[in-house]
């Protein structure tokens, strides 16, 4: 994973609460098996719409969304962070995140920032009344400057980092090996697996078939 | 020192503290798999050169993209055939076991674990899918992850994880008749909203809980994810040791005694503490039904789509403008007036036995409201089987329903059940985002009872409104009044 200290782009204002992970990316594009390419998914059923946010020229090359409260709720598809990645956004900044979003993005190297719902206010009017700010997310000191304004973000410790020295989890927690088949080692006969695999006698199933519509 | 039930299984699963701000290392005794959110996860340890530490901790099933309907033939989207065979060739080359689409143990992974008898209390349950958090019912700590968690659990069987806080949430009384446990966690949806439960493990108690059946149970904490928390629980009990026992994969003979005996444990303590708690009075509840575009926008059926301007908080009010918009409503229209196109039963929410039986009860005998499209879709193959053996499937086609094959159906836009763009249902299933059930689709979200009288009259209905026999009993679904039926048996 790449390391992030810093990073300054075009802020681009969602003046929407709630936005949940089927707005960000659309069931239907889950069906990819590769981890990039998501770039078009993104926000797709409002991309058609041209008074859209990211459809104007101003906020295009955007980097940094600011949104509104509960980003990021509903499914756990990662594939939602992946879309904002390809799109371009290196940081979201919103007062309120889904956690299973929140520790994805962590994952993905993507920042995502809790700021106060005020200074997201802010920032929308900043980025609104001039298009194309650029806005600084400074990892190390916590901070978002845009214009003549900075504000603290919230992230936990440890996500800030792994996000600063790049980190891959899976290699650290390969490093407690000894941990955890010592864990397993005493783990109970009642717990139960998968194999051999039990189950009730296999029955064939009959498919489906269409019935004709009254409608 | 006196702990929550959440407390006591994290702390059975610690693997290693965390100290310094690095998160606690989590042990993880189940892990469930599907099509969707894996791929990318074995494709990472393929590029690093890892195992699977743990195939026989680990199962999965074809269910998010798999067609309800000729499930014999070829799947006919290219690319959700990719990923199915994706799968298929990744549980081959790790070993891993998969129950296919036309295997009678396929279905949603969410039915899969509980009906094989691998949930069980005492758990720590994850999947890449946000309604993990449906285990829960048995006492397992269980939630949903992303595919890089997906990936960490196959290489490593742990997750390092910051612990939850917790919530308690009690529910007094007993519900009363025509409402169901659907209604209890909608109610709750809407009273904490949706991100009420953000960084919690909610813990579901109380008398009308306790009262619930297993696969009821299973349907509230299902909705916890709807409410923010990535976990739901309820403490085991008699109810949940005698759903497991006999089950394919329930403990057997010493090993059962240890269990239960060790289960009996798992409750949070009378001088626990919690982090936040919320209390509901069933007895006030009636049945509940989403006007907007998230399930925290929920009202008694009795009530009318709100009207912006009467809305104080400003964020609020221009969501629900947004919302009532999407949905094609006029504020201040009573909810039983809204017309349907599409009913769907079925979903890991509410496509049990229990919800096919009382589903059944309401729709033997009548016929469906014309131009009224009504979808059955049991949550697993096995389901399917018993309704069958049950005589349920006659009952829902001469209703005038489709029967189909298991999976997760209309409750996502991902295989061909969808609704077209306006189209608007009442549907059984979690979400009601905007173009969840496919591109422009309006979802009202219901239980099974309502939606079974909302597909008679085609409008959004209560069982009330129907001129049932005074002696159902819908609220027991133990599907006595289907006789001459043959009695459920284990499924």
């Amino acid at each position: 994973m790449e390391k992030f200290i810093s990073h300054t782009g075009v802020g681009v204002p969602l003046r929407r609460s709630n936005v949940d992970t089927d707005q960000i990316i659309p069931a239907v594009y889950l069906k990819r098996i590769t981890r990039t390419g998501f770039e078009d998914a993104l926000f797709a059923a409002w991309r058609g719409d041209p008074s859209f946010v990211l459809n104007q020229d101003a906020y295009r090359a955007g980097s940094v969304l600011v949104a509104g409260p509960d980003f990021g709720t509903g499914s756990s598809r990662e594939h939602a962070v992946w879309a904002l990645k390809d799109y371009g956004f290196k940081v979201v900044l919103a007062s309120r995140f889904a956690d299973i979003f929140r520790g994805n993005s962590g994952k993905q190297g993507l920042v995502a920032g809790v700021v106060a719902q005020e200074d997201i206010e802010l920032l929308w009017k900043i980025l609104e009344t001039k298009p194309g700010t650029e806005v600084t997310v400074d990892l190390e000191a916590r901070t978002v400057h845009a214009d003549d304004v900075t504000v603290p973000f919230q992230i936990d410790d440890y996500t800030r980092w792994r996000l600063m020295e790049g980190l891959d989890d899976i290699g650290l927690t390969l490093q407690r090996e000894d941990e955890i088949s010592a864990f397993e080692a005493q783990r109970e006969a009642w717990r139960p697996r998968t194999l051999p695999a039990k189950h009730l006698p296999s029955v064939p199933v009959e498919p489906a078939r269409p019935v004709e519509r009254t409608a | 020192m006196a702990g929550t039930l959440a407390e006591k299984v994290w702390q059975a699963h610690l693997v290693r503290r965390g100290s310094n701000g690095e998160p606690d290392l989590l042990y993880i005794d189940l892990h469930l798999l599907h099509e969707v959110t894996s791929p990318q996860a074995f494709e990472g340890l393929r590029l690093a050169g890892r195992p699977v530490r743990r195939p026989d901790l680990t199962i999965a099933t074809e269910d998010h993209n798999t067609p309800t309907l000729d499930i014999d033939l070829p799947i006919a989207d290219l690319t959700s055939r990719t990923q199915i065979d994706t799968l298929r060739a990744n549980a081959k080359e790790f070993g891993i076991r998969l129950h296919s689409l036309g295997d009678s143990d396929q279905g949603i992974v969410h039915q899969v674990g509980p009906q094989l008898g691998l949930t069980m209390p005492g758990l720590t349950v994850v999947c890449g899918d946000s309604h993990t958090s449906t285990h829960g019912a048995f006492g397992a700590l269980a939630f949903g992850i992303g595919t890089s968690e997906v990936e960490h659990v196959l290489a490593t069987q742990t997750l390092p994880l910051a612990p939850f806080k917790t919530m308690a949430i009690t529910v007094n009384g007993q519900l009363p008749p025509g409402t169901t446990s659907k209604d209890i966690i909608l109610a709750i949806i809407a009273k904490i909203g949706t991100g009420g439960g953000q960084g919690y493990v909610l813990e579901y108690r109380g008398e009308a809980i306790r009262s619930l059946s297993m696969e009821a149970r299973m349907t509230i904490c299902n909705m916890s994810i709807e409410a923010g928390a990535r976990a739901g629980m309820i403490a085991p009990d008699e109810t949940t040791f005698e759903y497991l026992k006999g089950r394919p994969h329930a403990p057997e003979g010493a090993d059962w005694d240890a269990a239960v005996e060790y289960w009996k444990t798992l409750r949070s303590d009378d001088d626990a503490v919690f982090d936040a708690e919320v209390v509901l009075e069933a007895a006030d509840l009636e049945p509940f039904v989403t006007w907007g575009t998230n399930p925290g926008q929920g009202l008694p059926l009795s009530a009318s789509v709100p009207v912006p301007e009467q809305i104080a908080d400003e964020n609020e009010r221009t969501a629900a403008e947004r919302a009532i918009e999407y949905m094609g409503l006029e504020p201040g229209t009573p909810l039983r007036e809204i017309a349907v196109d599409t009913v769907f039963i079925g979903s890991c929410t509410n496509g049990r036995i229990e919800d096919l039986r009382s589903v059944a009860k309401v729709l033997q005998g009548r016929r469906k409201a014309e131009n009224v499209r009504v979808l059955v879709v049991p949550s697993s193959a096995r389901v399917r089987l018993q309704a069958e053996a049950e005589g349920l499937d006659v009952i829902f086609k001469e209703f005038g329903a489709e029967w189909r094959n298991a999976g997760c159906s209309m409750c996502l836009g991902m295989n061909p059940d969808q609704l077209a763009p306006g189209e608007r249902s009442a549907s059984t299933s979690n979400r009601n985002f905007e173009g969840r059930q496919g591109k422009g689709g309006r979802t009202h979200l219901v239980s099974p009872l309502v939606a079974a009288a909302t597909a008679v009259r085609g409008t959004l209905s209560s069982v009330a409104d129907l001129d049932l026999p005074a002696d159902v009993d819908l609220t027991t679904f133990d599907g006595s009044p289907l006789s001459p039926l043959a009695a459920p048996s284990l499924v």
